[in-house]
């Protein structure tokens, strides 16, 4: 009987994700040894036209990690998803849009002027931009279009399943994967990972008050945090009540807040928004001006509440943006 | 009236709409002491009854910002008067916050008010609901769901350009190749 075919794919990502394949380290040959890996250009050298050449739904599942922020992306996510009987978002990036989507704060033009002029690294002084297509001894050569907004792979195409994690971990991968070999996948749209919060495998849950009155946040760049004590009891901005759990509390058991990477559990819809609720409504003050103080502790709210989630969250970008 | 910087919106027909979410024992009181005493206000106004205002989660705001409501209105009971004693400050709270977020989204102020009116105060509601009224009719719409189709749209531009390609090309799937995959939506 032939293996199973699957694919890996990245597109608007740092390719952490990729690093947490490998992180599987002998499991991985387990893996090679049970499926057929027929696309991945990170470490393998097949091609688009490959890919392109296999019949519609060959492939048994791909991993996509990853936003979708260019048409090239768009393109890919498109063609696997055709050739895909299962397609799997892998990792924050595609589950959530990701630290990419934090773009969707600005204009593509801002950031194209910031990145290719005027960033204290750039030096451009004919102020040259990439050209979508450029023509040379008669050979025509394109590059992809950067997209206005930056989404999530199901803002994009059908996705069966995801894997939450910035990235994910070595352990949840083989979950899923195996799963997948053993055919025990859960019902479709299904985050792979425990649907309980955070605070749920913190070890510093034992000391999460019950009743919190926040006077001040504190970053951690600003206080010296206990090792061993809730962050949020010590001032701390966490994300953990709000966050989906399966990292084995991998920040805070190394000594720094949660900040919302698993995305949200499911009975929330917008991340974000939940543990903006939460946090304020415990702040002490009742008046006004002394409520406003506390709350000045958090300097950026977008990047604070929707670290990973901006474009899946429920406004997806900042609205008065051009849409072209 | 449409001001002339979203000239995609429907123009003479568009009336703000106002999502309100009052509290039984304060706010909805007085609205409906407002209706009892025949007092006449604008109706933009689509009223949600919770408990309390402290039970007005932010994703609910958003979500009816989002699923095209021009403005939000919450109204509670004066501070220190809560039913269940601390509601309208949790709320207030995320409120004051919420109202930063929405500034870094984009989205005026004046979009999200809050209020503290008591059961008597059936004036009070005629008089804020008026005034909400008459700003939002400035600002114009917020026309969300618009915005999401729009944005959209370069999605389906290139989906329709990879399909036209790969016809050219001969490369496509017969049955899949010039289709498009369905556009999932924001709230899909």
């Amino acid at each position: 009987m032939p293996k199973p075919k699957v694919a890996f794919y990245w597109c608007a990502s740092c390719g952490g994700c990729e690093e947490t394949v490998v992180d599987l380290a002998e499991d991985i040959l387990g893996v090679v040894e049970a499926v057929d890996i027929v696309f991945w250009p990170c470490a393998m050298d097949f091609k688009k036209a490959d890919v392109e050449a296999m019949p519609d739904q060959s492939i048994v599942a791909t991993l996509l990690n990853g936003a979708i922020r260019t048409t090239e992306q768009e393109e890919m996510a498109r063609l696997l998803r055709r050739k895909s009987q299962v397609l799997i978002a892998y990792g924050a990036c595609a589950h959530l849009g990701g630290i990419p989507g934090l773009a969707n704060q600005f204009p593509r033009e801002q950031i194209l002027r910031y990145v290719y002029e005027e960033s204290p690294t750039t030096i451009n002084e004919s102020r040259q931009r990439p050209q979508l297509k450029f023509a040379e001894n008669g050979r025509e050569v394109a590059l992809p279009e950067l997209h206005n907004v930056v989404r999530s792979l199901d803002q994009v195409v059908d996705v069966d399943y995801y894997v939450p994690g910035c990235p994910p971990t070595p352990k949840l991968t083989k979950a899923a994967v195996t799963a997948l070999l053993e055919n025990r996948l859960p019902p479709k749209g299904s985050v792979i990972a425990p649907d309980v919060a955070l605070c749920d495998e913190c070890p510093r849950k034992a000391t999460k008050p019950a009743d919190i009155a926040f006077t001040q946040f504190k970053r951690p760049h600003q206080v010296l945090m206990d090792p061993e004590k809730c962050f949020l009891a010590q001032g701390v901005v966490c994300l953990g009540p709000g966050t989906r759990s399966g990292c084995e509390a991998a920040c805070t058991v190394g000594g720094m807040p949660c900040t919302g990477c698993f995305g949200p559990t499911s009975r929330v819809r917008d991340q974000g928004l939940k543990m903006l609720s939460s946090l304020c409504a415990n702040v002490a003050p009742k008046e006004e001006a002394d409520i406003n103080q506390v709350l000045a502790g958090i300097p950026d709210p977008v990047g604070t509440f929707y670290r990973y989630g901006l474009a899946k969250s429920l406004l997806r970008r900042k609205v008065n943006l051009p849409a072209e | 009236m449409t001001p002339e910087n979203q000239p995609s919106l429907p123009s003479a027909a568009w009336k703000p709409r106002i999502v309100a979410f009052f509290c039984n024992w304060c706010t909805y009181t007085a609205a409906d002491l407002a209706g009892v005493s025949r007092m006449k206000h604008a109706a933009n106004l689509r009223v949600i009854r919770l408990m309390c205002s402290g039970r007005v989660d932010p994703q609910f705001i958003v979500d009816a910002l989002a699923k095209g409501a021009d403005a939000v209105l919450i109204g509670g009971c004066h501070p220190n008067d809560c039913h269940y004693a601390e509601g309208n400050y949790k709320c207030l709270r995320r409120y004051q916050m919420l109202q930063r977020l929405l500034a870094d989204m984009g989205i005026e102020p004046e979009r999200l008010r809050l209020e503290w009116i008591s059961a008597a105060e059936g004036e009070k509601v005629k008089r804020v609901v008026n005034e909400m009224v008459e700003t939002v009719t400035k600002l114009g719409p917020l026309g969300l769901p618009q915005k999401f189709a729009q944005w959209d749209e370069e999605m389906e531009h290139f989906a329709e350009h990879v399909a036209a390609g790969e016809a050219a090309a001969d490369g496509g799937c017969t049955e899949h190749g010039t289709k498009t995959q369905p556009l999932e939506t924001a709230h899909a």
